[in-house]
């Protein structure tokens, strides 16, 4: 099979936010490309809805240092504080920023962009959640997504679209292009380059319940392991609290924002007792667990495994006077229905379409969904990917967006973080692989520089057995959210790695329908299998060796944090078949590890 | 309960015309459509091919024609379709066929790129730094047309599009819509030329299709009627 050859300066492997804003940026300096397995405008950043956070106090006080401080907390004091300093005090120019691109935030009366509370986010003297996200009702992500788009469109940026990428060529440690196949034709394209930024996103569908779409299949990181390179807090993935019941459908924080609450079988709003000034706005983790322990201690409604989310009128202006709720100019907060209706259209859509429930006037069953990887490919602030544990650079490699780990988010992330992390870094991503690109040689490709993608792709299509890539991939995702879900235990983490062990030794013997070329599914499909499984494997053997619980990682065994043995990162490698762990320091800068109550 | 599924089917490597098949399997009636097609092609038959990501309606990869009419496969419950009779799954009309329910997308992304879709202001940001003002009115006055998703279903459900592929159609001008009504931007005039010529808004008929297709509803025939409206008028109102 002949393949074709590319070269551009800079390739931009994924087209979601992070990778669309580092595409603006490198392609200001450097011949750069766009390579997707979706056409952009179909990825997962368009399936954020809540906002995007940055302290511009359009509202009300608000500073830079309070949402560093709330990051920081909010990651369990996991995540670098000079990365997440950098991220908090860079929000407001990104968010103008975006705002000039023509994304069309919601308004206050005085045309400023408008913002809502948010989980984790807090006025720092008092404790109170403070309105830091801005948004665009509740598709702030796809607005970011469209907006981003739209921008390269104008600027001229070259796509390949839906080409999966599947190898990233290394030359002597050093990123020189990548191989990828063209879905529409089955041809193999290697695309030559000084400098690789990899924002391929996360890997939620490795989970049973999950808020992530078919494409989240953590491709990026799975390259970057089967190279020798490390990942990093792997064990630390963010099961989002509300969930549509068994579909798993993101229900935004924005719901809880807005006043909604939670509420068990026994009409209790629950989150009183376990985050008492900030309640229903409390981190992500905490009200996971606390929704956890209500079903398994009988409180789920009608003693089923989901809860209700409440965001009908007659609730939200009960509790909004309870907690003594105000508007921002200090009138008492009261909603109508067809207010809830203006602020958040999708999700009352999606309980219709899916529920057949009109949030308005009943409240919808959630259970919590994975959702975010904290951890993934390890970079510093510049976004050069790491080799190991002592800061190493590999030359001409970047990553940002939710496949990256900088940490910004530790072991817990904050609502709206996410976008705003795509944008801070898919930024960094893109000037500084341009700039390092524009300093550097195309180094010589190899002849063979195509064999290993071909080689993945060629076992699949080769392999006669008799397992369905369908049955492993069920088996996954069971034992994954059984055993490396919310909480989690030795026996059933070592259940779970014996059982992905297995799984990965059946993969060996599948087979596939599918023998063409054009837009051959069946293949991609295995070939994203085999990547989850990876990471599967990673995952879970990162959560077995960190016996503390942390942020997202919350043990029965072991359910107190013990910064005395365990702040530190968690590095793992895959070398011969066996699984190696490292780990290095978290850096701290001004905010000393303390006890994390909301 | 037992649902049919009567999909077209076609291989371009193997088939010299598309042909339907019948695919019959147990399925509960909350299902959507694609879940239905993620289990024949899990367990009956790999060689189905179809788009698909989010999965809940918001990335617009799974339009296709579901008993004939344009609708996202990811939206479409069993319980919403009579399921006593065969359900037919199609491709999305006028545009290529690919395989099986994929088609090629290119014209349908070049008409969205021939109405300047993206935000131009030249003037001087404001000094401060900080965002252009647009009070809640005038954010109101565009909010239907942020919502499309770039599906396609309303432009391959336009008997004009189907006629003449070089129509814009109806998805590109709900994106030009999108600026035209924008108070921040300023190439609404360019724009209003672009779509005063002949691949322009005056090829619509005024059918509704768009809007019945429209995953996402909004209100697309009305967005052209304002296009077509602030082209004869000069009013932007």
């Amino acid at each position: 099979m002949s393949i074709k050859t590319h070269q551009y300066e800079v390739l931009i492997i994924g087209g979601g936010g992070a990778g669309l804003m580092a595409a603006l940026y490198a392609s200001k300096k450097a011949s750069t490309a766009v390579i997707s397995k979706l056409y952009p405008s179909r990825s997962h950043t368009g399936a954020a809805q809540g906002g995007i956070s940055a302290a511009i106090g359009n509202l009300e006080e608000d500073h830079p240092d309070w949402h560093t401080y709330d990051t920081v907390k909010g990651s369990d004091y996991l995540g670098d504080q000079d990365a997440i300093e950098f991220m908090c005090h860079k929000a407001p120019e990104l968010i103008y920023e975006l705002e000039h691109m023509g994304l069309p935030f919601d308004r206050t009366k005085e045309g400023r962009i408008l913002q809502r509370p948010f989980g984790g986010h807090t006025n720092n003297e008092t404790g109170k959640p403070v309105r830091r996200a801005c948004h665009a009702a509740d598709r702030t992500g796809h607005m970011i997504l469209q907006t981003l788009y739209q921008q390269c469109i104008k600027n001229n940026v070259n796509f390949f679209d839906e080409f999966q990428v599947l190898d990233i060529i290394m030359v002597n440690g050093k990123a020189a292009g990548v191989v990828a196949i063209e879905l529409a034709t089955g041809d193999l394209h290697v695309f030559h380059a000084k400098a690789v930024i990899l924002t391929t996103g996360g890997w939620g569908r490795m989970w049973e319940i999950t808020s992530n779409a078919y494409a989240y299949t953590g491709d990026g990181a799975a390259m970057v392991l089967r190279k020798g390179l490390p990942l990093q807090d792997m064990e630390f993935f963010q099961f989002h609290p509300t969930g549509i019941y068994k579909l798993g459908i993101l229900i935004t924080e924005g719901v809880r924002g807005e006043g909604g609450v939670l509420i068990n079988d026994k009409g209790e709003r629950f989150m009183e007792k376990y985050a008492p000034t900030v309640k229903d706005l409390a981190s992500r983790d905490v009200v996971s667990r606390a929704m956890y322990i209500e079903m398994k201690e009988g409180r789920g409604i009608n003693g089923q495994r989901y809860l209700y989310l409440d965001v009908r009128p007659e609730t939200v202006n009960k509790y909004a006077a309870l907690d003594g709720r105000t508007n921002p100019d200090g009138s008492p907060l009261h909603v109508t229905g067809e207010e809830i209706l203006h602020k958040l259209p999708d999700i009352i859509d999606f309980c219709k379409t899916y529920l057949g429930v009109d949030p308005i006037k009943e409240p919808m069953p959630v259970q919590p969904t994975a959702h975010y990887a904290m951890g993934g490919i390890p970079t510093n602030v510049k976004t050069e990917v790491l080799a190991d544990e002592k800061g190493t650079v590999v030359p001409g490699l970047y990553a940002a967006g939710e496949n990256a780990c900088v940490s910004v988010h530790g072991a817990n992330r904050l609502g709206t973080n996410s976008l705003l992390d795509l944008v801070v870094f898919g930024k960094e991503a893109g000037i500084h692989a341009a700039e390092y690109a524009t300093g550097a040689e195309f180094a010589p490709l190899p002849d063979d520089a195509a064999d290993f993608a071909r080689a993945q792709l060629d076992r699949i299509r080769n392999s006669k057995g008799n397992e369905r890539v369908a049955d492993i991939v069920s088996e996954m995702k069971h034992t994954m959210m059984d055993h490396v879900g919310v909480f989690r235990t030795e026996e059933g983490m070592q259940e779970a790695l014996n059982k992905i062990r297995e799984l990965k030794e059946r993969f060996q013997h599948i087979h596939i329908d599918d023998t063409g070329s054009v837009f051959n599914t069946d293949l991609i499909t295995a070939w994203e299998m085999s990547n989850l499984l990876d990471l599967a494997e990673i995952t879970t053997a990162s959560a077995l060796a960190r016996k503390e619980s942390r942020g997202a990682h919350s043990r029965d065994d072991y359910p107190k944090r013990d910064d005395q043995n365990w702040l530190k990162h968690t590095l793992a490698w895959k070398r011969d078949g066996e699984i190696e762990l490292r780990y290095k320091p978290v850096v701290i800068t001004k905010y000393e590890p303390k006890e994390r109550v909301y | 309960m037992q649902v049919t599924l009567k999909i077209l089917r076609y291989n371009p490597e193997k088939d010299a015309q598309p042909h339907y098949e019948r695919y019959t399997l147990d399925a509960e009636p909350t299902d959507r459509i694609l879940d239905v097609l993620e289990k024949i092609k899990a367990y009956e038959d790999g060689t189905l091919t179809f788009r698909r990501s989010c999965a809940h309606g918001v990335c617009g990869s799974c339009a296709m024609r579901i008993n004939g009419r344009n609708r996202l496969a990811c939206k479409t419950l069993l319980q919403t379709l009579d399921t006593s009779k065969e359900i037919t799954v199609e491709p999305i009309l006028g545009l290529p066929r690919v395989k099986d329910l994929i088609v090629d997308m290119t014209t349908f992304f070049d008409n969205y790129k021939k109405v300047m879709p993206y935000f131009i202001n030249d003037e001087p940001l404001p000094e401060d730094g900080r965002e252009r003002l647009q009070s809640p009115e005038e954010r109101e006055r565009f909010d239907d047309t942020t919502k499309c998703i770039l599906c396609g279903a309303c432009t391959t459900a336009c008997p004009t599009f189907w006629a003449d592929n070089s129509y814009v159609g109806p998805s590109a001008i709900v994106n030009a819509h999108r600026f035209i009504f924008d108070s921040r931007d300023r190439a609404a005039a360019e724009r209003l030329k672009i779509l005063a010529g002949e691949s322009g808004v005056f090829r619509c008929r005024t059918a509704f299709n768009c809007t019945e297709a429209c995953p996402r509803e909004i209100q697309i025939t009305k967005a052209i009627a304002e296009v077509k409206r602030a082209i004869i008028t000069g009013r932007l109102d």
